[in-house]
């Protein structure tokens, strides 16, 4: 059984062997046909054609990392929707009726996250 | 059996020239192996030269939509091999890595994406039987694989040591991140339908294709898969007037050209995941089972009708961009979170009752129960963006006329001082 699990992958470790192939290939090629001669100024990051002005690498604001935190909780969500969607005959009327019960719980807690203005951008 | 020159090539014809060889050669791991690297070859050499394709085609499209002719000089008179000598020039390009980049991010980017670009394309159905690989986890995978494109990103914008790439970089995650929810609740619905996640038996089981089923859940699968991919009206990944380029401001060369396919690739893989999904992949009025005299012409058949149903997708992914303005950075998570994820949600449980109380109803019965549910969630959901759209605009004119009467104010005070 476990062996028949993984003979179905086995064209995708094949089509992910071929796939890093072709994607170092192209890098590669251009590599090798591409002339050579780097100078500072070329080199220099782009900045409207100025010279850079500090680090890029700097702080962030927090607005992208609520997006992240709200993506988490959405997809732990959609973790347990994806199994129910699929066996949803199997599970009967108890199965909908738990769902029912999940989606509300969660659909207040997003109607929270939406009135304490987590959603506002700006 | 042995091997027989017309027999191979009339099963070439027919595409079920794997079958053939197995029935000659025997049905051995070893032989399976040899078959399964040939057909990934296929699919992955497929995407890498459709793509050519793909951008012509585009450019051409786009070109007549603003009235203009677009290429027309290298290859004839439609410009048909532009896009190979934009290659060749491509690859002739100095490869540079920018002073201060983080080597390893940004190096890895480009292949990262490139790599899940080809991987989705394993579970796509082209044809009954021609499939790179029927997983029972076939969607899932999907999700699974598109989402590494957002690690890539984050590479490298992270990578390139320059602010605009930084900027570019976080505002892609954050959109590619939030329009993954209502893409995947999306993709829920068909999987709550044919009660499968495998690509092949999703597109058994429509008996009556899903966009008639579940046309709203289509129609929020298509926006998100707008978004997902960073074509307008959500091109904000890449907007030229705001931050210059993005994410790969620092890419030149081949390594600029790897986000370029891949973006053309997964676009391509979009359309064809919404034609498997919603409109019956490759079937057509039982025209993919067709068998005339001793040759199943079925298969050819119906790699023929899901092409087409994938590139009238595509046409339309072209359509928008040509017509469409780009929406701004808080229309687009608003439009998101407090309109396609609220809706999406109702929308499951909706689907799901209607599925429940239907259920052991004919299938006729059962799609117009559900499009008629699908009506009703769209409907009152429109209602509602309406009612906020209003409010919204009363909010905005009340703002634009305090600030006017604030400004005539000291206008009032100079002309009394007189």
């Amino acid at each position: 059984m476990d062996n028949q699990l993984l003979i179905t992958y086995l064209p995708i470790a094949v089509l992910l062997g071929i796939a890093l192939f072709l994607a170092v290939l192209l890098p590669v090629l251009s590599l090798s046909l591409g002339p050579k001669r780097p100078t500072f100024r070329k080199l220099s990051p782009y900045e409207s054609g100025m010279t850079p002005i500090g680090e890029a690498q700097r702080r962030l604001p927090v607005k992208f990392y609520r997006i992240a935190v709200l993506f988490i909780l959405f997809d732990v969500d959609i973790i347990l929707l994806v199994p129910w969607a699929v066996s949803f005959r199997r599970l009967g009327l108890y199965g909908l009726a738990a769902m029912l019960v999940f989606m509300f719980i969660f659909i207040l807690g997003d109607a929270w996250v939406w009135k304490k203005g987590v959603l506002e951008w700006d | 059996m042995s091997f027989n020159l017309v027999e191979f090539l009339k099963s070439l014809v027919s595409l079920t020239v794997f079958d053939y060889v197995r029935q000659v050669w025997g049905d051995t791991p070893g032989v399976e192996i040899v078959l399964d690297i040939i057909g990934v070859l296929v699919v992955s050499t497929f995407c890498l030269l459709i793509v050519i394709f793909l951008i012509w085609l585009e450019r051409k499209v786009i070109a007549r939509i603003q009235d203009r002719i677009g290429p027309n000089r290298v290859g004839g008179r439609y410009g048909l091999l532009q896009t190979v000598a934009d290659v060749l020039k491509l690859l002739t390009k100095e490869d540079i890595t920018p002073a201060g980049a983080d080597k390893v991010a940004y190096n890895l980017a480009p292949l990262t994406i490139v790599m899940a670009a080809l991987l989705m394309w394993a579970v796509m159905p082209f044809a009954p039987g021609v499939i790179g690989v029927d997983l029972n986890v076939g969607v899932f995978y999907v999700m699974a694989v598109s989402s590494v494109s957002v690690v890539s990103l984050l590479l490298a914008g992270w990578g390139s040591n320059n602010k605009y790439a930084l900027l570019g970089a976080f505002r892609s995650v954050a959109q590619l991140v939030s329009y993954e929810v209502p893409m995947i609740l999306s993709l829920l619905i068909p999987i709550l339908l044919a009660r499968s996640m495998s690509t092949e038996q999703i597109i058994a089981a429509q008996d009556v294709p899903f966009i008639i089923m579940a046309p709203l859940s289509a129609l929020i699968f298509f926006i998100s898969a707008l978004a997902e991919t960073g074509r307008t009206p959500f091109d904000l990944l890449e907007a030229e007037s705001e931050i210059v380029a993005g994410f790969h401001v620092e890419y030149g060369g081949m390594k600029f050209g790897m986000f370029f396919l891949a973006e053309f690739v997964s676009t391509l893989f979009m359309s064809g995941l919404f034609a498997t999904l919603y409109l019956g992949g490759y079937r057509f009025f039982g025209l993919e089972n067709l068998v005339i005299g001793d040759m199943e012409i079925g298969r050819l058949l119906g790699l023929i009708v899901f092409f087409v149903k994938m590139f009238t997708i595509y046409f339309i992914f072209i359509w928008i961009r040509g017509t469409l303005p780009r929406v701004r950075v808080d229309q687009l998570l608003n439009f998101n979170w407090k309109f396609l994820v609220p809706v999406t949600l109702v929308l499951i449980l909706v689907v799901a009752i209607l599925d429940k109380l239907a259920g052991g109803a004919g299938i006729w019965t059962r799609t117009v129960v559900q499009l008629v549910g699908n009506g009703v969630v769209g409907l009152v959901a429109l209602e509602l963006m309406r009612r906020a759209a209003r409010r919204y605009r009363r909010e905005q004119e009340a703002m634009v006329m305090t600030r006017r009467e604030l400004a005539s104010a000291p206008a009032e005070v100079t002309v009394s001082s007189h």
